[in-house]
């Protein structure tokens, strides 16, 4: 067991875990952070996304020691007291989440594409979210929510 | 964004449960911990098909910490129900299946699971196994089921089918006569959230079961069973569900029993949440299939009789297999009109997992063999796919294969014509007609013309008997109680759509239960494309009543719905509205000659692909995509247009990317990284176009949509496939090593002649 402190939505925790537990883990089961959702464990579908020092990863593939000191942005950080952010309140108006739950890493993912590129080409679109499956959508529902965030930031 | 009463329905508002999505709030069982639950794991065969001699618990584990389940300590029948009673709740003596459950574990710890499911040893005397249709039914193959390997067959006969004089004569006179035989793999449905439940247990008030699951009654039947108990002693509890696709139908009674049968004998609740590689080697999928056409027609291309030999693989128990091959066979004659047709069709019994639901339930397999057998008696036949399938669709007032007579307005040659043009179909097909000769990447044009029943097949409904109730709040608002669930389709969303237009009121005001076996009446399974249709017309029907008695009363709901609510309750204390299903007089199903009525209303549908293939690596990939359909009435523009895109998405990978790889039974690819789906880089722009005839059956109008996509992407794939390299491929999925394969052993060297008069053996001229 290590003790093992990093910055969750702005606010620093100290834990003690096993130093290879999956951040995934940690965060679900130490800090009770349920929207990171765990899909796949190999790193393939994106679903426990998290920002870490601003790059998306996924954080079944994450240990925990490696996310010491860091500053780890997750779902529960991404609205303030309450308010939707631009990019949540897009994936609602806009049918961006179905089942919803692709979509905590989805929307996770859609800020480190609009934190690159601004105003992306569909083209950026696709690849930048290409590490999230998404069953339900066809993706052509988070397409739309991702041009239409992208648009009112501009605006 | 608010749409005004009165205006609900046909507007796209906000789904009910989104904003908890989006912030992660929402709470799917893997979220949920209760006091003192422990967790639970399987030990599954790792053999397809033997006796079970013993089973060990080797030192080195500390077992007396564990709560061990085998099958002796089943209170009722070792038996998950489902049409028969031959699929174990935990294999005893013999395994017929790899991955089938045997012996169950729980632990306070969820840690040390693994270890101790991979210690528990077991001997087994291996016996030979059948693993494909061809090897189940091959002459001398060993009986794993029943005498004959056989579930169920279905013999459907239309015209004079049954006649064998008239069909030999009609086939010996024919101009042309075409066979064909069409295959169609395993598809895992690939919900990204895995199969997770919580069992509880306590003496006074049963077995409770929560968790991700689409029919919450079915699981309740199944604990019944198991635990001996009634059904009032069996609670089910829908969590919010991470997809579904059908994979969720039938298979939450199996993991459902488990975590019961261990929460009873541990005494605490327990999870049992499957991991991606335990959910995708373990539970169901869509059932393999082989179709075989032969096919009478005229020189001016109209069908004179048909007959279509329909198999689906079912895995090693029956489960849900004579309901997806009625569907099939129903299906299977497209929507085209034959004046004689003979359907015979089988599921057999293989030693792979139970084959289940997936979205389509039958029908993309059998569709699929018609769709690419319409592009072939196109080809023999010497017209264009356009014009084969403009000469035989049925049409308003036409028959079925079923002798369904089609009363609501039918326009397929509508459809065909515009679904062409929005695609451009004729322009790109021409251009790629001279462009592909040169070209490095081979480009084609294909197109799919299909239909999909709403509804349960045949008397289904009319056996639901569903109930919808509509009770009212304290603070006077409708609350609406089913067990229709939400998987991400938007029951929860066009269900309050459906209630806030029929009560005059505002969409945000309608809430939905939680589906909750002990709190909502059943209102059917959400399978089948009949929760819009079917649960939507009845919620309609409860809202009206609920407005009926409130006028009754004296008050005047139109005037302020709210304070005639109120009013209401001051003088009475509750109200509960209800509907329960009527089978509409002109429906009839006649379960014994397969003939009738087998769906209250189709929904129509016009695909079409736009694909390349790159001739140096031979990777197929589909570029554009048109989804063009008739739906009735659309509720819910976002939603519904969501749902199509989705089930084309799927439907894609169906076509070129998803196999299911088998090793004497068992999934060797059960995980993300090689079992591939679609991602956001592989999909095309895929445009959806809807045709809104309302039919009487549904709320408002509406037809079921949610299975309707699946069907058409694979045949409309590879249609354009065969148009890019000339070359008929008939088996999905159509990897690019399968096309270099083909393209590169064919004699001709990789061309296929087109013309019908040399195009060898794949089909005969007779009496022409």
């Amino acid at each position: 067991m290590s003790a093992i402190t990093l910055t969750i939505n702005g606010e620093s925790k100290t834990i003690t875990a096993p130093p290879m537990k999956r951040l995934l883990d940690v965060l679900r089961e130490d800090l009770h952070l349920t929207g990171t959702k765990e899909g796949c464990g190999e790193g393939e579908c994106g679903s426990c996304s998290v920002l870490m020092n601003g790059e998306l990863v996924n954080s079944c593939l994450v240990p925990v020691l490696q996310a010491a000191g860091a500053n780890v942005c997750t779902i529960e950080g991404v609205a303030v007291e309450g308010r939707l952010d631009a990019v949540q309140q897009c994936f609602l108006e806009e049918g961006g989440a179905q089942c919803g739950i692709c979509t905590p890493g989805m929307i996770l993912a859609t800020h480190h594409l609009l934190d690159k590129y601004p105003q992306p080409t569909m083209a950026q679109i696709q690849e930048g979210l290409a590490g999230n499956l998404c069953r339900c959508t066809g993706y052509k529902r988070i397409f739309n929510a991702v041009e239409s965030c992208a648009k009112k930031s501009h605006a | 964004m608010t749409p005004a009463p009165g205006q609900i329905v046909g507007t796209s508002p906000i789904r009910k449960e989104g904003r908890a999505k989006v912030v992660g709030a929402a709470r799917y069982v893997d979220d949920i911990a209760l006091p003192g639950m422990w967790y639970g794991a399987t030990v599954r065969s790792t053999i397809a098909r033997g006796r079970i001699l013993s089973i060990s618990f080797p030192p080195g584990v500390p077992w007396d910490e564990f709560t061990i389940v085998t099958a002796a300590d089943i209170p009722g029948e070792n038996c998950i129900v489902h049409l028969a009673k031959d699929h174990l709740c935990l294999a005893d003596t013999f395994v017929n299946h790899p991955d089938e459950p045997i012996l169950l574990l729980a632990h306070p710890n969820k840690a040390v699971l693994p270890a101790a499911v991979a210690a528990v040893k077991i001997i087994y005397e291996e016996l030979s196994g059948v693993f494909t249709i061809d090897e189940s039914e091959a002459p001398g193959a060993p009986a794993i089921w029943g005498e004959d390997n056989v579930f169920k067959t279905y013999l459907m006969n239309a015209g004079d089918a049954g006649d064998a004089a008239v069909m030999e004569e009609i086939f010996r006179t024919a101009d042309f006569v075409v066979e064909g035989e069409y295959r169609t793999g395993a598809q895992e449905q690939l919900y990204i959230e895995n199969n997770g439940v919580i069992g509880e247990y306590s003496e006074s008030d049963g077995v409770t079961v929560s968790g991700s699951m689409q029919c919450p009654f079915y699981v309740v039947h199944a604990l019944e069973l198991v635990f001996n108990l009634p059904a009032e002693k069996c609670r089910v509890i829908q969590t919010e569900t991470g997809g579904a696709f059908g994979g969720k139908e039938d298979f939450p009674s199996v993991i459902g029993s488990h975590a019961a049968l261990l929460a009873m004998k541990c005494g605490h609740p327990v999870k049992i949440c499957y991991d991606r590689g335990e959910d995708m080697a373990g539970t169901t999928k869509r059932h393999p299939s082989r179709t075989r056409h032969r096919t009478a027609v005229s020189k001016d291309g109209k069908l004179l009789a048909g007959e279509i030999d329909f198999a689906l693989d079912g895995g090693a128990y029956m489960t849900l297999s004579p309901v997806v091959l009625s569907r099939g066979t129903i299906h299977a004659s497209g929507p085209y009109h034959w004046p004689h047709l003979t359907v015979r069709a089988k599921a057999m019994a293989t030693n792979l997992p139970p084959h289940g639901a997936f979205r389509g339930f039958g029908a993309p397999q059998s569709l699929f063999a018609i769709e690419r057998h319409m592009d072939k008696i196109a080809k023999v036949v010497g017209l264009t796919p356009e014009e084969i399938r403009r000469r035989n669709f049925l049409e308003t007032g036409g028959h079925t294969a079923t002798g369904q007579h089609l009363a609501d307005k039918v326009d397929m040659q509508g459809l065909l014509t515009r679904a062409l043009e929005v695609s451009g179909y004729h322009e790109k097909r021409e251009r790629f007609d001279r462009e592909n000769p040169t070209a490095t990447i081979k480009r084609g044009m294909g197109f799919a013309a299909f239909m999909h029943g709403a509804g349960f097949t045949g008397s289904g409904e009319r056996r639901l008997n569903s109930l919808v109730e509509i009770e009212l709040t304290a603070e006077g608002q409708p609350r609406i109680l089913v067990s229709s669930t939400e998987f991400g389709q938007g029951t929860n969303t066009i269900l309050c759509q459906v209630c806030a237009q029929t009560l005059g009121i505002a969409y945000e005001d309608v809430l939905i239960a939680q589906p909750d076996t002990h709190r909502v009446p059943n209102s059917g399974p959400t399978v089948a494309s009949r929760t819009a249709m079917i649960v939507g017309k009845l919620v309609e029907r409860a809202s009206q009543q609920m407005c009926a008695t409130l006028v009754s009363a004296g008050l005047t709901p139109e005037d302020g719905f709210r304070a005639a609510a109120i009013g209401y309750l001051a003088e009475h204390g509750a109200l509960k509205a209800s509907a329960r299903y009527e089978s509409p007089g002109d429906i009839f199903w006649d379960d014994d000659k397969y003939r009738g009525e087998a769906y209250p209303t189709y929904a129509w549908a016009v695909y079409v692909a736009e694909v390349a293939v790159d001739m140096t690596t031979y990777f197929p990939s589909v570029t554009e995509f048109h989804a063009l359909q008739e739906v009735g009435k659309v509720l819910h523009p976002i939603l519904a247009a969501g749902q199509i895109e989705g089930g084309v998405a799927q439907g894609i990978g169906y076509a070129i990317y998803e196999k299911c790889v088998w090793q004497k039974g068992h999934m060797a690819n059960s995980q993300m990284t090689n079992y591939i789906m679609a991602t956001s880089a592989d999909i095309p722009p895929i445009h959806v176009h809807f045709e809104e005839m309302p039919t009487i059956h549904g709320a408002f109008g509406a037809k079921g949509i949610g299975e309707l996509p699946m069907d058409g992407p694979a045949p409309a794939i590879l249609n354009a496939i065969e148009h890019a390299t000339g070359v008929s491929f008939t088996e999905i999925p159509l990897l690019p090593e399968d096309i270099f394969e083909r393209m590169t052993q064919t004699p001709a060297g990789g061309t296929e002649d087109l013309e019908p008069a040399i195009a060898g053996p794949y089909f005969s001229e007779v009496g022409a």
